[in-house]
């Protein structure tokens, strides 16, 4: 049997930039939440959650009015990079972005507040920066949890199916992530395929949750 | 030299009572302790002083920078106040080797001279061996150190300290007093130490600030502190204390003389001055300056009969506590070793009051 490898790549390729994108994001938004005092800070702290709890569709909807090609910031995307955001494996990265980003955001900031405070006070104590503290002495202390935050973040992003279907939609060859194209394998009764997928997908989930634990100094 | 003047006030809340600090003191060379009770608000001192909690009016200065002034609303953040700062727990940082621990509170040095600086602390404070390790890698007594190392490697213009010897074993503090007054006399930095240890005060101690509920209720060297605590409140404080209910009878100054009603028993003492014949005053006398002695008769002058409650053993001497002679609350006395047992097997005591021992609040 011939199998496609392309959905798998692509949702590597996804997987990969979106929880780039997740970390540098929600590692700044869990510092803010974790130390800063500010209006709106619990309602940062929601709508970063949101995407727990709504269903695929509400977000996805949501992500074609934002982005999709009458929005300014479709508009805008077009009007930089000449093509449209929304049906090309980019709009997948933000599909994926979107689950990636609460799992990171509240695992980081978990972690980043587990820290002992007296660690910072001293820091600051003996004329550290922000900068200095953040990078020398919380993340040090912290980064196991982040690390294991991370991964579960990137498996997490492998694994998206109705948003992604929604905004990057079902093209062969261009759009389609793995999860995508084990939906449309049953459909169409690709029994072979489907169960391949399925498999390699598991098994990769297997394996980053396990690292996640073996990283995280409290389970899961 | 340290000049502060703070004004801090918590509301109340469901699950604690308002609580407001209102202080002005200052610190020069030496140590200065701030001795009181948990929730006297020493710590948050030290916090405003640092820059850690900001207060609500007042100034701070420190060898005449101004670290805080409400007024002209100057609040320099932690980094820019120079005070270094001993931690209760040390906060040394876990994931660095403490040389690197002293590294990292060098920075701010030139780049040469940083190096020289650690190695001359990691010498002085004996911690060159251990250098290369982790703050849980190595001993008690090697973490204090550090820290106070780390606090002092920047040169800083003042010295916290909360309650470092706390929780410490009796060696650990022994050797820690050691240090600090080795830093004392090595260091021209001044010190304000947070403590709740009276004994604490006197090994290091040359001014006491005694904190009570946000206020400065005394001020002093530990010595005069306890010869003459200003008020009740100070004397219960320090703990150290028989506090017995009388009266005054008589008062005269002339021939530097009083009389007081103490239970069934009348005691000579000192003029008192400031207070009126028939005043409800509290005698405040220490353990050790009353005596103990066997009942022969009639009690003599300024004796008080009383039985013998228990006697409880203690490093320096054997404290007894004794009833009796209608006065309100036992009544502690301090005996050495030697002079209990020589007297253990009396079936009748008198306690001694010493007329120039004792005091009225």
């Amino acid at each position: 049997m011939e199998i496609d490898w392309f959905p798998l790549w692509l949702s590597l390729r996804v997987a990969l930039l979106s929880t780039a994108l997740a970390f540098a994001g929600g590692l700044w938004i869990a510092y803010l939440l974790a130390n800063r005092q500010f209006r709106g800070k619990d309602l940062l702290d929601a709508a970063v959650t949101l995407p727990f709890v709504l269903p695929p569709t509400v977000l996805g909807y949501y992500l074609l009015v934002l982005l999709g090609r009458a929005s300014p910031l479709g508009k805008l995307w077009e009007a930089i990079f000449g093509s449209p955001l929304v049906f090309t494996w980019k709009a997948a990265v933000v599909a994926a972005l979107l689950h990636a980003l609460p799992l990171l955001v509240k695992s980081a900031r978990a972690a980043l507040e587990s820290v002992d405070r007296s660690y910072e006070r001293a820091a600051r104590n003996l004329g550290a920066s922000e900068w200095k503290l953040f990078w020398r002495v919380t993340m040090p202390l912290a980064w196991r949890s982040i690390l294991a935050a991370t991964a579960l973040a990137f498996a997490r992003s492998l694994g998206d199916f109705g948003v992604t279907l929604m905004v990057a939609g079902n093209i062969p060859g261009r759009t389609q992530t793995v999860a995508v194209a084990i939906y449309q394998a049953v459909e169409s009764g690709n029994g072979a395929l489907a169960r391949t997928l399925v498999l390699i997908v598991s098994a990769a989930a297997l394996l980053l949750l396990t690292l996640a634990n073996r990283l995280s100094p409290s389970r899961l | 030299m340290l000049q502060a003047r703070l004004r801090k006030s918590f509301d109340p809340q469901p699950d604690s009572a308002g609580f407001t600090l209102d202080l002005e003191f200052s610190a020069t060379a030496g140590v200065t302790v701030l001795f009181g009770p948990s929730g006297a608000g020493k710590t948050l001192v030290l916090d405003c002083v640092a820059g850690f909690t900001p207060p609500d009016e007042g100034r701070i200065l420190l060898d005449n920078q101004i670290l805080y002034d409400a007024a002209a609303r100057v609040y320099l953040p932690p980094q820019k106040r120079n005070c270094g700062y001993v931690f209760q727990n040390y906060a040394l940082f876990p994931h660095m080797t403490l040389r690197e621990n002293l590294a990292f509170a060098a920075e701010r040095k030139p780049r040469l001279e940083r190096h020289r600086r650690v190695q001359d602390m990691l010498e002085k404070f004996r911690l060159a061996e251990a250098a290369g390790r982790r703050p849980h890698e190595v001993s008690g007594g090697q973490r204090q150190r550090c820290c106070i190392a780390r606090a002092l490697i920047a040169e800083p213009k003042l010295l916290l300290l909360d309650e470092p010897a706390t929780g410490l074993d009796a060696v650990l503090r022994a050797e820690f007093y050691e240090v600090l007054r080795q830093v004392r006399s090595d260091f021209a930095t001044p010190m304000l130490l947070v403590t709740h240890d009276l004994t604490e005060c006197f090994e290091l101690g040359e001014e006491m600030l005694i904190l009570h509920g946000g206020k400065i209720v005394q001020k002093g060297t530990p010595r005069t502190v306890l010869d003459e605590p200003a008020t009740l409140e100070v004397a219960r404080l320090l703990g150290a204390f028989n506090l017995l209910d009388c009266e005054i009878r008589t008062l005269d100054p002339g021939r530097n003389t009083s009389r007081l009603q103490v239970g069934e028993f009348e005691l000579e003492g000192p003029y008192f001055p400031g207070h009126l014949k028939g005043d409800r005053v509290t005698l405040c006398v220490r353990p050790e300056q009353l005596k103990a002695s066997a009942r022969n008769g009639k009690p003599g002058p300024n004796q008080i009969p009383a039985a013998l409650l228990r006697a409880v053993e203690r490093p320096h001497g054997v404290r007894l506590e004794f009833s009796g002679g209608g006065v309100p609350g036992p009544v502690r006395v301090t005996l050495s070793r030697a002079e209990y047992e020589s007297q253990r097997d009396n079936r009748e005591w008198v306690v001694q009051f010493p007329a120039d021992a004792l005091r009225v609040l």
